[in-house]
């Protein structure tokens, strides 16, 4: 698990500095603590700093093949490279390392862009062709690991992180105000796009190719729901049964590794099941990690000890206090590289110290589950507003919606106006956005703190429109929850979930996660299964329960969902946390030029009275602060930031005409 | 200050935080976004106290909250009704 970042020169030969490349993969030493690797011709610099974790000694990168006519710098796992290795020497490949990257290299060497099919895994990777002088970069299906890229002057500049971009000064750092708008709709960026003028991302299931000039990024995989005559024609229990060998096959190659791997627990379905499967299959003597809240609202300990009570697992926890999560938002945010909405990934940032301060590099998560076996209320709700949408005057289906949320609907008095509220848009079942849209308008509400200026940009640009333009052509033709399940995990989970509370968080403390609910053959089995047994009733993740209703407590099967959250005004305001008066003073919202000042001093005042805010004041003071705060460290003072260039343990030269192998340290 | 004018000053500066320029006595609270399920428990909580009402769940409906002007009308007929009573 790694960082990979590099500069190729488009069109004829200027050789890259080991200064420059040392700059950029010292962006992402946090990334790969344990080695630093360099390679450099004529035409290009490609570097990788190193979290080992699969042939730890023979591992080192850049790695190449026989002829070292192909170079990879490789960030993430292939999990059944073990098996696809086996076909490789039959063919007769030779290896020097027993490493997954060198598995990846000389697979891409003999199927080139197709052998993106056959990894199970997460992965972002670059392989720079010395003979076609062509440089391929591809990232896994749902984009569990991130890759940016930019052009500027004839040279294409690519990173894990945009950081290690913004290392090169020549780069431009603005802030780009449609992705400002698409943030503050759908609480992330659509994909390609990032907070920063000029800088794309590679989206998730895609690759790209750059040669002779021309670049060309394509889509090799995405989310996809079978049509009413595609469905599988199991019943439940068969397809629990299915879901639970897939699971626990998926578990299984991602239990592989040369270091210990522990697993999350949060008490919840997910995590619960997956740490069962470990412990029960795989390991008896398992380490878990769990956070605990301060506030009860948002604490599940009790849960998780009844977990560790069943399986009798060794627990580490961490308490994330309000002051703690406040204190660190900036630090957070330097990782995440986009304004936030939520506080959620803090106390995930807080789990990975602890967990890489008890020695461990890797562990398992429940992330994906409420995707894949449809766990949300959203999807419940969408399910509920569909029913109701066919007979709206009645007076009996939307009181299913009581059921859905009992702790809004407890007090009498919200009843009529939540009715009304959910009511919002029901006369149109047809509009492709049905499930999103009352979220959606409910967080547009912050552009209204825009100034003008910024204002003039919500005007020309329609962020609905531009999602609209990337939905897949099957879209249209699925139902109801398919439409939902597909938004939300090729906006939220793909930008928000794997990234900022996921890859980022954990990156930050050289922790590698890996999610089995995330193996694309769950995804696929899950993606054939009709709506009903998703979703039986409004009984959520009907099937997943299926499958661990034999192994897990009925407390923890049967519980309701407890979505995850972290407190955000109690840890923002009354705590005495300086740099929040600092950044939302009128003279720094003056500096960045987004935000009415009178109106945020307002929205401030508000929410330091007790009991006198609501979600919404929440999320804006969440989104303006995150902005302000990105506009100080990545836009205005970047190089304070900057941190030590990387210090190459091995640098492949071939600037010049002979190869030219330099190894420190060794 | 007039009803209307409380009301609207409460309006703008909790749900619009002081940017009221759109905000009219017949703006419709819910078709214009300015109130959500949470903002709703808000506006009833503070009517009741500043104009010392009892809100009945009955009269919880858009009808006599959807608009300054309903609202207004609203708090008259609930002051006439104990003006009567007593």
């Amino acid at each position: 698990m790694c960082g990979i970042t590099g500069i190729l020169n488009i069109s004829g030969s200027q050789s890259v500095s080991t200064k420059k490349l040392g700059l950029m993969a010292g962006q992402l030493s946090h990334r790969g603590p344990n080695q630093a690797g360099a390679y450099m011709d004529d035409r290009i610099g490609i570097a990788q700093t190193r979290l080992s974790i699969i042939d730890l000694k023979g591992g080192t990168q850049p790695i190449h093949n026989e002829d070292k006519t192909l170079w990879i710098v490789f960030n993430g796992e292939i999990y059944n490279y073990i098996e696809l290795k086996k076909d490789l020497l039959k063919k007769g490949h030779r290896f020097y390392t027993n490493s997954d990257t060198e598995v990846l290299l000389h697979l891409y060497q003999d199927e080139r862009e197709k052998c993106l099919h056959k990894l199970n895994g997460q992965f972002a990777f670059a392989v720079w062709d010395t003979e076609s002088k062509e440089l391929f970069i591809a990232r896994d299906r749902v984009g569990k690991k991130p890759l940016y890229y930019t052009i500027e002057s004839g040279r294409f500049y690519f990173g894990s992180e945009i950081k290690s971009i913004f290392a090169c000064s020549e780069i431009s750092r603005e802030i780009d105000l449609d992705s400002l708008n698409q943030i503050f709709t759908f609480w992330t960026t659509l994909p390609a796009k990032t907070f920063y003028k000029n800088i794309s991302e590679l989206p998730a299931g895609s690759y790209l190719k750059i040669k002779d000039g021309g670049l060309q990024v394509k889509q090799y995989w995405d989310f996809n729901f079978a049509l009413k005559d595609e469905l599988v024609n199991f019943t439940s229990g068969e397809i629990a049964e299915q879901a639970r060998e897939l699971l626990l096959d998926s578990v299984g190659l991602r239990l592989r590794a040369d270091v210990p791997v522990g697993s999350y627990l949060s008490g919840g379905l997910d995590s619960s099941g997956i740490t069962s499967l470990i412990k029960n299959n795989f390991n008896n003597k398992l380490n878990t990690f769990g956070i605990r809240f301060e506030e009860a609202a948002f604490d599940e300990g009790e849960f998780q000890n009844e977990m560790v009570k069943k399986l009798n697992v060794k627990h580490n926890i961490v308490l994330a206090n309000n002051k703690a999560i406040g204190e660190l938002l900036p630090d957070v945010l330097w990782y995440c590289e986009i304004p936030l909405l939520r506080l959620s990934p803090v106390p995930l940032f807080i789990l990975s110290e602890l967990v890489h301060n008890s020695d461990f590099r890797v562990v398992l998560t429940g992330e994906g589950a409420d995707e894949v076996f449809g766990g949300y209320n959203i999807f419940r709700e969408t399910l509920v507003r569909a029913f109701w949408s066919k007979y709206p005057d009645s007076k009996i289906r939307p009181l299913l919606l009581e059921r859905l949320y009992p702790y809004i609907f407890k007090d009498a008095k919200s009843k009529a106006s939540l009715k009304s509220f959910f009511k919002m848009g029901i006369e149109d079942p047809g509009n492709p956005f049905f499930s999103h849209m009352i979220r959606w308008q409910n967080t547009s509400k912050i552009k209204r703190f825009f100034i003008d200026a910024a204002k003039e940009n919500l005007a020309v640009y329609n962020p609905l429109e531009h999602l609209a333009a990337l939905l897949p052509e099957n879209f249209h033709r699925w139902d109801a929850l398919a439409k939902a399940q597909y938004l939300e995990m090729k906006i939220f989970l793909s930008n928000y979930l794997l990234s900022s509370q996921g890859d980022r968080v954990s990156m930050a403390h050289s922790l590698e996660i890996r999610m089995p609910y995330l193996d694309y053959r769950v995804i696929e089995l899950m993606s054939k299964v009709p709506s009903y047994l998703k979703i039986r009733g409004l009984d959520e993740k009907f099937i997943l329960k299926k499958v661990f209703k034999d192994v897990l407590p009925d407390t923890i099967v049967k519980r309701p969902k407890h979505p995850y959250r972290a407190p955000i005004k109690n840890s923002l305001l009354n705590n005495n946390i300086e740099y929040v008066d600092y950044y939302l003073s009128e003279s720094y919202l003056n500096k960045t030029r987004l935000f009415n000042p009178s109106m945020v001093a307002k929205l401030k005042e508000k929410l330091s009275i007790a009991g006198n805010s609501g979600e919404f004041d929440n999320m804006a003071l969440v989104g303006i602060l995150s902005t302000q705060i990105i506009y100080d460290r990545f836009i205005e003072n970047f190089e304070l930031k900057a941190v030590k260039p990387a210090d190459f343990t091995i640098v492949f030269d071939n600037r010049l005409v002979e190869s030219n192998l330099i190894i420190k340290n060794e | 200050m007039e009803i209307n004018e409380k009301l609207k000053s409460f309006v703008a500066d909790n749900f619009l935080f002081g940017q009221a320029d759109s905000l009219n006595y017949d703006t419709d609270f819910f078709e214009k976004g300015i109130i959500d399920s949470t903002g709703i428990v808000e506006l009833v909580s503070y009517v009741e106290e500043t104009f010392n009402i009892t809100v009945l769940d009955d009269e919880l409906v858009p009808e006599n909250f959807s608009s300054i002007n309903k609202v207004s009308e609203f708090i008259g007929r609930k002051q006439n009704e104990i003006a009567k009573a007593s």
